[in-house]
């Protein structure tokens, strides 16, 4: 791997930037490998990763339908968070940010690791109690939170009227949580995971499995059968779709998830802003775009296109916020496949079919758990039991009713 | 964005309507001999298909009345509208997956 620097970029500058070498290596698939790791997003690389880095299984094949970063993880709004509710949420999300805090030297890639703060708002007294209420389980858990009043939010970020048809009552924030730059953070993976000899094989879908007696052995592609002594599925919306080829079902439905920037404009805003109650999340990231979301269409889609009276709902909801911003001209849209739990808490961990794990429900929120995800995973899937971190998130949870009901990870914040 | 075509009401926008999910879930019976297991099938586990759905909505904005539809999950177009009281359309459920 050739090791990103200052000199480095110096020295390529004065050839023209012609002799970089490719980040990673475009290989044909071996016929057989340790781990087979369907899903080459954030989640799938950095669980390669983790398999190669911490315990040593390297002949790990990343198999990628479209191309990497192509998907959910290049589509989300790259925010990172640990403000949880629950303390299983919270000690997981806690992981990851932490990871996020080292990954830009973890993986000698910048990824532009922001902690500039993540704001929740409230909007009435009543939805000022129930943000305390929030605030206060987040500090029970370890984890940095302040209430704000709305004259500190105004000093923060004063582009938010907060006179506004729904009047800023308050908020919470969390300083430790921000935004990163999503296509370092999976190219930074991929980087990392193929200097330590994954092959990372785009272009390559997965069309069934091979599974004899209970036990996967390998997984049918349209590059041929490549067998595999252990195989892991983490491809967020379509995870129900690869299940039914194993011949299992999971309590799982995915829908639509949209985001949309405006032009590039100079930086105006310092924090990441969410309010839940009139139903928008914003930031601007560091190319001066303005970066919107809101709510998924709340029906079952596979199409990567949302309802633009979603995009209207949460423009209006914007704008109701920032006045300021009503001449900004919207240059994108789109939407993410994302599979929503019951509970909306990710599932992880071992599968009715032996050797065969998954990693999804992420719903709206999978970017910041990129790095625990693969973390656990890789540690899950060596030794064939739950990380500790995890166990709370096994599929067993929807017969046992021990589920994780997390309406912090549903809301609009991701 | 897509109009659906209420059984009472004509054709609406989509957003009069609230998708109630997956239809034809039956409940298993009798409640004490059923197994956590199935419990949890019939609470939580879904076929969740890329291609055609059965599903249930609600014209919520409209006569609130609920009835379903068969939607294909990729390009969103509607086979099928029926009444809660009749039988689900004969369609090729695998179709273009």
């Amino acid at each position: 791997m050739e090791k990103y620097s200052f000199p480095k970029i110096l020295y390529h500058a004065l050839r023209g930037h012609k002799h970089w070498q490719p980040a990673w290596r475009s290989p044909l698939p071996k016929k057989s490998y340790d781990v087979v790791v369907i899903g080459g997003g954030g989640h799938g690389l950095a669980t390669a990763y983790y398999l190669a880095k911490k315990h040593g299984v390297t002949n790990v094949a990343v198999l990628e339908r479209g191309w990497i970063g192509g998907g959910n993880s290049g589509r989300n709004t790259q925010v990172t968070r640990s403000n949880y509710f629950y303390p299983e949420s919270a000690a997981f999300f806690e992981h990851s940010l932490k990871l996020y805090e080292s990954m830009s030297r973890d993986l000698n890639i910048n990824v532009m690791f922001s902690q500039r703060g993540v704001l929740n708002l409230a909007h009435s007294d009543h939805d000022m109690e129930m943000l305390a209420r929030w605030t206060n389980a987040i500090q029970l858990n370890g984890i940095d939170s302040e209430i704000l009043t709305p004259q500190q939010i105004k000093e923060m970020e004063p582009l938010i009227d907060i006179n506004a048809r729904f009047p800023v009552a308050g908020g919470f924030i969390q300083r430790r949580g921000g935004i990163s730059r999503h296509d370092a953070v999976n190219w930074g993976y991929a980087r990392a995971a193929d200097a330590l000899g994954v092959d990372i094989i785009q272009n390559c879908t997965v069309t069934g499995f091979n599974i004899s007696h209970g036990t996967v052995t390998g997984v049918q592609t349209s590059l041929g059968d490549i067998s595999g002594e252990k195989v892991h599925i983490t491809v967020a919306g379509h995870t129900s779709v690869l299940a039914k080829m194993a011949g299992f079902r999971l309590p799982l439905t995915s829908m639509a998830l949209q985001a949309m920037v405006s032009e590039p404009i100079k930086p105006v805003l310092n924090l990441v802003t969410v309010s839940g109650a009139i139903h928008m999340y914003v930031s601007q990231s560091d190319r001066g775009e303005i970066v919107l979301g809101a709510g998924a269409d709340v029906y079952n889609s596979y199409a990567q296109r949302g309802s633009y009276d979603n995009v209207e709902s949460c423009v209006a909801a914007f704008l109701t916020l920032y006045p300021r911003f009503s001449r900004l001209k919207l240059m994108r849209q789109w939407a993410g496949i994302v599979d929503i739990s019951p509970d909306t808490s990710p599932i992880m961990g071992r599968t009715p079919v032996q050797n065969l794990y998954i990693n999804c429900g992420w719903g709206t929120g999978g970017y910041k758990a990129i790095p625990a995800s693969g973390d656990t995973m890789a540690d899950t899937i060596v030794n064939d039991r739950p990380h500790a971190l995890i166990k709370p998130f096994s599929l067993e949870r929807f017969e046992s009713g021990a589920l994780v009901d997390e309406s912090a990870a549903a809301g609009v914040a991701h | 964005m897509f109009r659906i075509s209420c059984p009472f009401c004509g054709e609406r926008d989509e957003n009069e309507f609230v998708c109630g999910g997956q239809a034809h879930i039956a409940r298993p019976e009798p409640a004490e001999q059923v197994s956590e297991r199935d419990w949890a099938e019939y609470l939580f586990f879904r076929d969740n298909p890329k291609g055609l759905h059965f599903e249930r909505w609600q014209h919520r904005y409209g006569c609130r009345q609920w009835f379903n539809i068969v939607r294909h999950t990729v390009s969103h177009e509607i086979l099928a509208v029926y009444r809660l009281d009749e039988a689900p359309p004969d369609v090729d459920r695998e179709e273009a997956v």
